[in-house]
C-alpha cells in the first residue's frame, strides 16, 4: 500500500519489480540478490558485460529459469513464474538472442504456434491470421514476408518475426536480449524506432546490451549489472558513456588509442575470383577478391551469413572451393588441406572456440599440442615427449597468462577468456605468417577483449598478416589497417582505416554499394 | 487375375505392416525421439496378438492387448529418453533386444500353431469392374482400410491442425515450442506412446493377416526396414505409403521368383529387400546431398529447459 502511494507521487507506474533475486548454476552465482524495477512506458536498458548475469535475470522474468530466491511482482501483484507460459499469461514476452523460431515453419506459423484456440487450421484460417499479423507488423514498422519459411529470411527479418510474436500474443512487457548483435547499423536504427513506437503505446521495453552507444541512444533509464550483482539504476539524462563504462567494468578503462601503423610488407595472401559453395549447394562466395600483406590487419566487416564462415574455412583448408585461385606467400594453393595450411603457417582462431578450436574434455597440454605434435620438438618416433611437453605448456600458460588450476584441467572448465588465451597461445607460438581470426572476442569481457586486441596488434607488428573477420563493427574499425565489407559472398567495398566511417560501412553491410543507392 | 493385380495385392499385403510401423516411427521422430525399438515392438505386438487370440478367440481383445503391451514399452522408452534423457539409440536398441528375447520366450508354447483367424474383409463388389485396381479394392481386409484412413488422417493432422503445428515444432526446436507454451515433455511422451502402439499394431497385422502362425523372430528385420522407411519417406505419411508398398513388392518378388523354379538360391532372393534398402539409402543420400534432408532438427536431442544456452 505504502509503495503504491510513492509510485503515485512520482507519477510512475512500476510494471516489473524484481526483489532479492538469487540464481545459482552449480557453484556459480549468476544472480546475487538482484533488485530490478521497470516502469510502464519506458525503455529500460540493462547494461553489463558478458557473464554479468543480465540474460539470467531476464530468463527468470520470462520463465525460462526459476529463481532460487526472491520475489517478482508484475503491475504491483506478486506473481510466480514457473514457465514461459506463465510469463506470457502475465504479458511478458522475450526476444532471445538465439531466436526461438522453428526453421522449417513459415513466419506466420511461428507467430501462431502457441495459440490454443481452434484445432483446425485450414487455408482460410491461416489467411485470416496472416492479415492480423501483417496489421501488427505495419503498426510497429516490422515488415517481413509472412508466408515464407524462417530459413529463407534474413537475420534482421527473423528478429522482426520474434518481436511480432510477442506483440501478437499481447505482451505488455517486452524483453530484448542483445537485440543489435546480429543487425547492421541501419537495421539497428530501424529497431530503435520500433522500440519508440512500442513505448508510445505504453509498453515496457527492456533491452539487455553491453554497447554503451546504444544505451545512450535509446533508453530512458539504465540499470548496470556486474558479476551477478545489480550495481545501480540511473536516468540516462544524469549520466554519460564514461561513467557507465566505469560502472560496468568496475574500474576506469583507458580506451587504447591506435598506435602508429607499420608500413605493410610484401603480398602474403592473394585470393582471386574465388567461388565457394555452402553446405547445401547454395553459393556462399562468388568471384571474391582479397589481398593481405605482411604486417597489416585486414578487417572483414559484414552481417552474419554473408560468406564469412566459408571464407575462413577455405583459407584454413577446411573447405574445398569451386573456382578461382589462392596464392599464399607466392605459391599457389591447389587443394584444401588443413595440414598443408598449418605447415604453410596459417593460424586459425575459429568462430566457435569450443566446437572447432579446442577439445573440451582434454587438458591444457593436449590442446596446446594439436598443431605441433608431429614436430621433432614434441614427439619422437611417434611417441610424445611427455615431460618436455609439460614444461613447454607450463611456459605458454605463464606467458599468455592463462588462469587454470593445473595443466590437466579439462579446458571446458576454464572461463571463455582463458579458453581464448589458450587458443591464442597455441596459434601464436607457431609464429604464423597469416592469422585468420573469426569473431576473436565473442563472449569475452572487456579485460579479455583488450588482451586479444593487444595480441593481434603484436602479431601485426612482428610482420605477420592478420585477417580479422568480425561482426562487431567497432572492433573492426579499431584494429584494422584496411576494412573490407563482405556482402552476399562478395567484397563490395574497401576502405582504409583513416577514411573509415561507420555510416558508409553500415550502408555497404546492408548491400547498398553505391552512393546513389545509399541515398534512397 | 492378371499379374499386375496379383503383384499389387501381394504388395499391399506385405506392405501394410511396414506402413503401420513406418507411421508409428514418423510419430516418434516428428516429436524428436528416435525409435530404434521397432523390431522388438513388432515382435511383442505379434506374440501378444497370438497369445490373446488363442486364449480368448476374440480379435478385438487381441488388438486391445497389443495396444496395451506396445504402449507400455513405448512408455518405458519415453521415460528413458524424455525424463531420464538417456541415449535414445541405446534405449531403442534395448527395446528391440528385450522384445526379441521376451517374445521368443512367451511364444514358445504356441510356436508353429496355426491361428485360423479371419480378419474381416470389406466386400465392395461394385468396384470389381474397374480394371487392374478394381479387384484389389473390392476385397481388402480391415487393417488395410484402417491404414489408408490413418495415412490421410496423419497427413491432415500434421499439416492442418494446431496440434500438428506443435508436433512439427517439437521435433525441430523444442526450446521454441516450450517458450510458446507447449508442454514439450508431456507431448513427447504422448507421441512416443502412440507411435509405439502403432508399431505394435504392425506386428499384430503381420501375424493376423500376413502369416498367421507365430514363429520366433517372424518379423525377420521388417522393423529395421521400417526405421529406414521413415527416412525414405522423409517423415511424411503420404510418401510412407508409397515407400511401404514399394518394399512390399520387393518382399513378394522373392517368393514369386522362387515359385518359377529358378536356380537362384532362396537365401539370395530373401536378401532383396535388405540389399535394396542399402542401395536406396545410398542413392537418396547422393541425390539429396545438397538439400536439407527434412530430418527433424532436434531428433535425438533430449530437452532440458534450464540448460544454459
Amino acid at each position: 500500500m505504502l509503495k503504491g502511494a510513492t509510485e503515485l507521487r512520482s507519477s510512475f507506474i512500476v510494471s516489473v519489480d524484481m526483489q532479492g533475486i538469487v540464481k545459482r548454476f552449480g557453484p556459480v552465482i549468476a544472480n546475487d540478490h538482484v533488485n530490478f524495477q521497470v516502469y510502464a512506458g519506458e525503455i529500460h536498458a540493462l547494461l553489463g558485460e558478458n557473464g554479468a548475469g543480465k540474460s539470467t535475470t531476464m530468463s527468470m522474468l520470462s520463465g525460462v529459469y526459476r529463481a532460487d530466491a526472491g520475489d517478482i511482482s508484475i503491475d504491483g501483484k506478486r506473481v510466480r513464474i514457473h514457465s514461459p507460459k506463465d510469463a506470457m499469461a502475465l504479458g511478458v514476452g522475450m526476444v532471445f538472442q538465439n531466436f526461438r523460431l522453428v526453421q522449417s515453419l513459415t513466419a506466420a506459423e511461428n507467430v501462431v504456434l502457441g495459440e490454443k484456440s481452434s484445432f483446425w487450421r485450414g487455408a482460410r484460417w491461416m489467411k485470416e491470421k496472416q492479415r492480423e499479423i501483417e496489421a501488427i507488423s505495419e503498426r510497429f514498422g516490422l515488415a517481413f514476408p509472412v508466408d515464407r519459411p524462417i530459413w529463407q529470411l534474413s537475420v534482421g527479418e527473423q528478429q522482426r518475426v520474434e518481436i511480432v510474436k510477442t506483440l501478437y500474443r499481447g505482451a505488455r512487457i517486452i524483453i530484448l536480449d542483445e537485440p543489435t548483435s546480429v543487425l547492421t547499423p541501419g537495421e539497428a536504427e530501424q529497431l530503435f524506432q520500433t522500440l519508440e513506437r512500442m513505448k508510445r503505446e505504453g509498453k515496457s521495453v527492456i533491452i539487455t546490451t553491453h554497447k554503451l552507444k546504444e544505451v545512450m541512444a535509446t533508453s530512458d533509464r539504465i540499470s548496470v549489472m556486474r558479476k551477478g550483482k545489480m550495481i545501480t539504476t540511473i536516468n540516462k539524462s544524469e549520466t554519460n558513456e564514461r561513467e557507465l563504462a566505469r560502472l560496468m567494468v568496475g574500474r576506469e578503462i583507458v580506451l587504447t588509442k591506435q598506435q602508429k601503423r607499420p608500413i605493410p610488407g610484401k603480398l602474403l595472401l592473394n585470393v582471386q575470383q574465388l567461388d565457394v559453395e555452402a553446405d547445401h549447394g547454395r553459393k556462399a562466395l562468388s568471384a571474391l577478391q582479397l589481398r593481405v600483406h605482411e604486417g597489416e590487419i585486414v578487417g572483414v566487416a559484414g552481417v552474419a551469413g554473408n560468406g564469412q564462415k566459408e571464407l575462413a574455412e577455405v583459407l584454413t583448408g577446411l573447405r574445398a572451393w569451386k573456382g578461382g585461385s589462392i596464392h599464399f606467400n607466392g605459391k599457389e594453393i591447389k587443394t584444401a588441406s588443413v595440414r598443408s595450411a598449418i605447415e604453410a603457417g596459417i593460424s586459425h582462431i575459429p568462430e566457435n572456440r569450443m566446437k572447432s578450436g579446442l577439445a573440451g574434455s582434454l587438458g591444457i597440454v593436449d590442446n596446446l599440442l594439436f598443431k605441433s605434435y608431429r614436430t621433432e620438438d614434441h614427439s619422437r618416433l611417434g611417441f610424445l615427449r611427455a615431460s618436455k611437453n609439460r614444461m613447454w605448456s607450463q611456459e605458454l600458460v605463464e606467458q599468455f597468462d592463462v588462469k587454470t588450476p593445473d595443466l590437466e584441467t579439462p579446458v571446458q572448465q576454464l572461463s571463455g577468456g582463458n579458453q581464448q588465451k589458450l587458443l591464442f597461445a597455441r596459434e601464436i607460438t607457431r609464429k604464423p605468417r597469416l592469422m585468420v581470426a573469426v569473431h576473436p572476442t565473442q563472449g569475452l569481457d572487456i579485460g579479455a577483449t583488450e588482451g586479444v586486441h593487444r595480441l593481434l596488434n603484436e602479431l601485426r607488428n612482428s610482420g605477420s598478416g592478420v585477417l580479422l573477420i568480425s561482426e562487431d563493427l567497432d572492433e573492426v574499425l579499431q584494429l584494422s589497417d584496411r576494412v573490407l565489407v563482405i556482402y552476399n559472398g562478395q567484397i563490395i567495398g574497401e576502405i582504409s582505416a583513416e577514411h573509415a566511417d561507420r555510416e558508409r560501412i553500415g550502408m555497404l553491410m546492408a548491400g547498398l554499394s553505391t552512393a546513389g543507392e545509399a541515398a534512397v | 487375375m492378371e499379374l499386375t493385380t496379383q503383384l499389387l495385392i501381394a504388395a499391399i499385403a506385405a506392405g501394410t505392416p511396414l506402413l503401420f510401423a513406418t507411421l508409428g516411427g514418423i510419430m516418434n521422430e516428428r516429436a524428436g525421439i528416435i525409435q530404434l525399438g521397432a523390431e522388438g515392438l513388432m515382435l511383442m505386438g505379434a506374440v501378444t496378438a497370438c497369445l490373446t487370440y488363442l486364449q480368448t478367440g476374440s480379435l478385438s481383445l487381441a488388438l486391445l492387448a497389443v495396444f496395451g503391451v506396445s504402449a507400455a514399452l513405448g512408455l518405458i522408452h519415453a521415460f528413458l529418453c524424455v525424463t531420464l534423457r538417456a541415449n535414445q539409440i541405446v534405449s531403442g536398441l534395448a527395446v528391440t533386444l528385450f522384445g526379441t528375447g521376451f517374445s521368443a520366450y512367451l511364444g514358445k508354447s504356441v510356436s508353429g500353431q496355426p491361428l485360423g483367424t479371419t480378419v474381416p474383409r470389406l466386400q465392395l463388389p461394385w468396384l470389381e469392374p474397374i480394371p487392374v485396381i478394381g479387384p484389389i479394392f473390392a476385397n481388402l481386409n480391415l487393417f488395410t482400410w484402417v491404414s489408408f484412413v490413418l495415412v490421410i488422417a496423419m497427413h491432415v493432422f500434421i499439416h492442418r491442425t494446431s496440434w500438428g503445428l506443435h508436433l512439427r515444432a517439437l521435433g525441430d526446436n523444442p526450446a521454441t515450442a516450450d517458450v510458446m507454451g507447449i508442454r514439450v515433455q508431456l507431448f513427447r511422451y504422448g507421441y512416443v506412446i502412440v507411435g509405439a502402439a502403432l508399431i505394435g499394431l504392425a506386428g499384430a497385422n503381420m501375424l493376423l493377416v500376413y502369416s498367421p502362425t507365430w514363429i520366433e523372430g517372424m518379423t525377420a528385420g521388417r522393423g529395421w526396414i521400417a526405421v529406414a522407411l521413415v527416412i525414405f519417406a522423409r517423415w511424411n505419411p503420404i510418401r510412407a505409403l508409397f515407400c511401404a508398398y514399394f518394399f512390399g513388392v520387393l518382399d513378394t518378388l522373392g517368393f514369386r521368383i522362387q515359385l518359377t523354379g529358378s536356380d537362384i538360391p532362396p537365401y539370395f532372393l530373401k536378401m532383396i529387400p535388405y540389399v535394396v534398402t542399402i542401395l536406396v539409402l545410398m542413392f537418396l543420400g547422393w541425390r539429396n546431398r545438397n538439400k536439407p534432408s527434412g530430418t527433424p532438427e532436434a531428433l535425438g536431442q533430449p530437452y532440458i529447459r534450464e540448460q544454459r544456452f
